[in-house]
């Protein structure tokens, strides 16, 4: 085993524990924190793919922006252990069906393809620097990229216009 | 000394400077309490902290020593681990920026090149951000695992206060970043040298950055989140001890490394203006001890900015900084980062 796959394991195994721990934690306070660990091992994955640039935005965007935005949520609703409601059987079976669904529409993806022939570019491979990765975005890619620009304009100025709402 | 494919010299190294980095931080953050309440008295007239030791300068050592012996509280009906995770995770983050921070040219010593910067990532600035975004963490996890409303009210002032000033700070650097071309620090750095300091193209772009520095610091006229006349005492309320002390601690690091960060951004870092170092002829690990001293002496004025401030400007009230925030600072950017453009494109830089 060399450094990278050691570390690799590491993280794989903080990333599912976290993760694992997000659904399992009584308190949804928790849960969001430990959304924020798994979210720092997948960026530890992205750094380990040489993906810088994403590996450091997934940590602004998810962990620094949008998960304070959850507690913010979370804390104002002063959700407790006691205060949670008791779901009805219907629901929770509801629950485990479409989760269930979710699952085999995942593995039916994943079946076919090929894993072994596949290796993951360690350590190398720049793609995932930000200077490549500028220069793909406005040059092969101009358009989805401007349009989901658009996209967050319209959300934002909604948001605004919501905001305004007496 | 090579195991698992690693340099382990490399990795001595980068732990020796990162524990040199961490003890400089704690020794400059102690002094700055010092200084803040020395500059306080010398603005208000009066004398300041002058009984611990000659003028008063081990007053920071008998501060310390206090907050270690005084009770402990944990309150009953708080979440035990968050209340002690807030403090550490205040902590932590203010000390993680420091590992972009270009400290000094690179020394030789013992037969290597030893660079004064703990990670010269590709990805500074936005490891800066990354970690500023962070920050907010501290703030909220501990004032609502206190139970107290007044802490829960000044943690979520504290939090949307700091994402709100983040917007303004990123907009405010995208007009560097496209002057220099690179988010690398070092890259920078050797960019402001070359072609003078930032602050010679970008006032505006300064100006911006210090004020959502001082809203990120929790300063004063930011200090919304510790608001004494309002909230008693903000996000720390329920904090005794030394826990308190790790608020009140993290507040001064975040300042000095927010002052490094300054400095590093517009002021050249290490760089001596107008002259050129490089020709006196001086061994290398001369001119890096000069180079450090340089860069300490910048960071010392812009902490005394800081206190300065803090002394002289009274708070603002909290509709008063959103709207500046949201109302002024960005659009002001969001003009400066244009015209930059448009600039650069007409001098086809």
């Amino acid at each position: 085993m060399n450094i990278t796959q050691i570390i690799f394991w590491i993280l794989s195994v903080v990333a599912l524990f976290s993760a694992l721990m997000v659904i399992t934690a009584r308190n949804p306070v928790y849960s969001v924190l430990w959304l924020i660990a798994t979210f720092f091992s997948i960026s530890g994955h992205y750094i380990l793919l040489n993906a810088q640039f994403l590996a450091i935005v997934n940590i602004i965007v998810y962990a620094g922006a949008i998960m304070v935005l959850f507690l913010f949520v979370i804390m104002l609703m002063n959700l407790n252990k006691e205060s949670e409601p008791r779901k009805h059987r219907l629901l929770k079976l509801a629950g485990a069906v479409s989760g269930g669904s979710l699952l085999l529409v995942l593995v039916a993806a994943l079946r076919d393809t090929d894993l072994k022939h596949e290796h993951a570019l360690v350590n190398e491979g720049n793609i995932g620097l930000i200077q490549n990765l500028g220069k793909e975005l406005f040059s092969t890619y101009t358009v989805p990229f401007e349009i989901s620009s658009v996209l967050f304009l319209s959300a934002m100025v909604g948001a605004v216009v919501i905001g305004k709402k007496e | 000394m090579y195991l698992l494919a690693l340099d382990w010299w490399l990795i001595l190294e980068k732990c020796l400077l990162v524990a040199v980095v961490v003890a400089l931080s704690f020794f400059i953050a102690m002094y700055t309490t010092y200084a803040e309440r020395k500059v306080a008295a010398w603005l208000q007239d009066r004398r300041g902290p002058n009984r611990a030791g000659p003028f008063g300068i081990f007053q920071p050592l008998a501060d310390g020593g206090k907050l270690f012996f005084k009770e402990e509280i944990i309150p009953l009906a708080s979440s035990r681990f968050l209340f002690i995770l807030g403090p550490s995770m205040a902590m932590l983050t203010a000390l993680l920026t420091s590992a972009v921070i270009p400290w000094s040219t690179p020394m030789h010593l013992f037969g290597r090149n030893i660079s004064m910067q703990i990670a010269d990532i590709n990805i500074g600035i936005l490891y800066v951000f990354g970690v500023v975004s962070l920050g907010v963490y501290g703030i909220l996890v501990g004032g609502w695992a206190s139970n107290n409303k007044f802490s829960l009210l000044a943690a979520i002032r504290g939090a949307s206060q700091m994402i709100s000033y983040e917007l303004a700070m990123g907009l405010a650097l995208i007009a560097v970043l496209m002057m220099t071309g690179s988010l690398q620090m070092s890259v920078i750095v050797q960019n402001q040298v070359q072609h003078g300091w930032h602050i010679i193209y970008q006032p505006l772009g300064f100006v911006i950055f210090f004020v959502c520095a001082l809203a990120e610091c929790n300063r004063t006229p930011f200090d919304m989140a510790e608001c004494e006349n309002e909230l008693n005492f903000g996000y720390h309320q329920e904090y005794s001890s030394m826990k308190l002390g790790f608020y009140l601690f993290a507040e001064y690091i975040n300042m000095f490394i927010s002052s490094a960060v300054m400095v590093t951004l517009f002021f050249g870092a290490y760089d001596i203006p107008f002259v050129n170092e490089a020709s006196w002829g001086l061994n290398a690990n001369w001119l890096a001890i000069i180079g450090f001293i340089v860069f300490l002496a910048k960071t010392f004025f812009f902490l005394f900015v800081f206190i300065w401030i803090r002394w002289t400007i009274p708070r603002f009230r909290y509709d008063q900084l959103m709207n500046l925030g949201w109302k002024k600072l960005i659009p002001l950017a969001l003009a400066n980062m244009i015209v930059t453009a448009v600039v650069m494109l007409l001098l086809k830089k």
